[in-house]
């Protein structure tokens, strides 16, 4: 096994840690990228790409290492985000659910200290977040929604650009790690 | 063995969260026919489901329907049939009872214009034998029947009781073999003696070839025979044929036509006369009566023709009042107005004359006709004649012989 191997692959007993944050940080962070998104979209129509829920929510999923705290927090997250929205209660709800859950389950395996593999999942995890708030539009709004391979692309590219940054920010509101 | 959420923690929190969310969804989404997504979902969730169990219970329902229901019908439907039936056949007996309730009346009525004694009588049985024409009455020695008694109906003679028992009566209907009676004709007045052929038609006897007996006509009996007393029906007339020695007079029996259910047993026979034969107007040329001397002046502006026609019409069934008497072309030729002419020429002078002016003369003074004549003086009226008797007429209906005056 190579340093690189041993980098990513989180069997090693020392790899296998959980940080822990305090509770104004599970509290405030995701509130400010809700508010983020609401707000400041709305003066800085050129950060409209952003999507910091989504990256919030795979942060604390991939540090939380545990599904099913991943899903509650994209459950919380993404209803609070739905609560803002103009979207039923649950679409962003589902979306984030499912990205907490595979974002968490994804990182009992990995490790998602490396910033390569951040940006990778950031990016997957977008694409992934705009085809399922798709298909869920399609399915239980009946309604078409256009998404643009490309752009979404785009921005697949530009969120995970902006997640490795992000997410250093946050490695600093960490308290402790086991 | 761990149960699935606790071997698949992660999984099923994971579907519970989304099926949670997927409910908040479905609550809050509407559809395009402004009903929530969940109500649409529960609908289409339990839809099927209720189908299948309103198919169940339905099935359930229809076999228990046709097991303990239709059963019931089924039931029902044969005693319906049944009392059907029994209707039908009560009804089948009311119209008997009906018909002989008719037949007894016009037996009544019968009896009451005959002027012999009788005793109504029904039938209840009939004779032994193949070929036997002889019936059970239910009258006997009791009730005063004797044997050698005429049997009637109202359509004619039946037959003779033969045989008298104390509650019936063994009668021998007019048909059988050996059965005898003077008959005599309605018009010829041709005397002979009923034989009965044996094969339902009758003959009469002893009728020479040179009298004259037609066809069609009513023959009743002569009271010669001591049995039927004299004047009752027996038939008419079906066919005639010279013989040897005597003409063979085929008759058709009346009182046996139509069933024989009732019939009256003379028990104190009184003989009746035999009705005259009906009189059918004459198809000739009639005298037209002498119109009356007092006729309205519009009556008498009409034509002769229409005049004659009314008369024709008047001849066909003259009324009594206006027959004219024998006295009357008397008095019209004495007065010298035979005709029509006479009497127009008597009315113009009387109307010339009630205003001052003689016909004939050289004056041009016209009478107005248009004004009534004054009334000459009429002899008093004679008082009408009463009308003659009206005589029973057996010719008048084909097959019911006439009542039989008493004598």
């Amino acid at each position: 096994m190579s340093s690189y191997d041993e980098s990513l692959i989180p069997n090693a007993p020392r790899r296998q840690k959980v940080s822990r944050f305090r509770i104004a940080a599970w509290v405030l962070i995701p509130l400010a990228a809700i508010l983020f998104q609401v707000y400041v979209r709305r003066f800085a129509e050129f950060l409209g790409y952003l999507e910091l829920p989504l990256l919030v929510t795979v942060y604390f999923s991939l540090m939380r290492r545990q599904p099913v705290g991943g899903a509650l927090i994209g459950a919380l997250i993404g209803l609070a985000q739905d609560s803002l929205s103009q979207h039923p209660l649950g679409m962003f709800g589902i979306v984030k659910t499912l990205v907490g859950y595979f974002a968490a389950s994804i990182s009992m395996r990995f490790d998602v200290d490396n910033h390569a593999l951040r940006f990778i999942l950031s990016f997957f995890f977008f694409l992934f977040h705009q085809f399922f708030f798709w298909v869920l539009t399609q399915a239980l709004l009946g309604q078409s929604l256009d998404v643009p391979i490309p752009q979404s692309i785009i921005f697949a590219f530009l969120n995970a650009v902006v997640a490795v940054p992000l997410f250093i920010i946050l490695d600093r509101l960490k308290t402790e790690e086991r | 063995m761990e149960s699935f959420p606790s071997r698949y923690r992660n999984l099923s929190v994971l579907l519970l969260l989304l099926v949670a969310q997927l409910l908040l969804l479905a609550y809050q989404v509407k559809t395009s026919q402004d009903v929530r997504l969940i109500r649409l979902w529960a609908v289409t969730a339990v839809t099927p489901v209720a189908r299948a169990i309103e198919w169940v219970r339905s099935g359930v329902a229809g076999a228990w329907e046709n097991v303990f229901v239709l059963g019931d019908v089924r039931a029902e439907n044969k005693q319906l049939k049944r009392e059907l039936a029994e209707l039908r056949l009560k009804n089948q007996l009311l119209a008997a009872e009906l018909q002989t309730a008719d037949r007894t009346k016009a037996l009544i009525e019968f009896r009451s214009q005959v002027p012999s004694k009788t005793i109504a009588a029904r039938i209840i049985g009939t004779g032994t034998g193949a070929n036997a024409r002889t019936v059970f009455v239910d009258r006997g020695s009791v009730e005063g029947v004797k044997r050698g008694m005429a049997a009637i109906t109202d359509k004619g003679i039946v037959g003779k009781v033969v045989a008298a028992y104390p509650t019936a009566s063994l009668v021998q209907l007019i048909t059988e073999q050996g059965s005898a009676a003077g008959v005599i004709s309605q018009k010829n007045r041709v005397r002979g003696t009923l034989k009965a052929q044996g094969s339902g038609t009758l003959i009469v006897d002893y009728i020479r070839n040179e009298e004259k007996v037609e066809i069609g006509e009513w023959f009743y009996t002569s009271g010669t025979d001591r049995i039927y007393p004299r004047g009752l029906p027996v038939g008419r007339v079906k066919s005639t044929r010279e013989g040897r020695g005597s003409k063979e007079v085929i008759i058709e029996p009346s009182g046996l036509q139509g069933g024989l259910e009732e019939m009256l047993i003379v028990l104190d026979g009184v003989h009746g006369s035999v009705p005259e034969p009906e009189t059918p107007p004459s198809p000739g040329i009639a005298i037209l009566p002498a119109p009356p001397e007092a006729a309205p002046a519009a009556q008498t502006a009409q034509p002769v023709g229409a005049q004659q026609a009314g008369g024709t019409q008047q001849s066909a069934a003259p009324p009594a009042s206006a027959a004219p008497s024998p006295s009357q072309p008397a008095q019209a030729s004495s007065n010298g107005l035979a005709t029509d002419a006479d009497r127009l020429r008597e009315r113009y002078r009387r109307v010339g004359e009630s205003q001052g002016i003689v016909l004939g003369t050289t004056k041009l003074r016209v009478p107005d006709f248009n004004k009534a004549p004054a009334d000459p003086p009429r002899p008093a009226p004679p008082k009408p004649e009463a009308p003659p008797p009206a005589s029973p007429k057996p010719g008048a209906a084909d097959q019911t012989p006439p009542a039989v005056p008493k004598q």
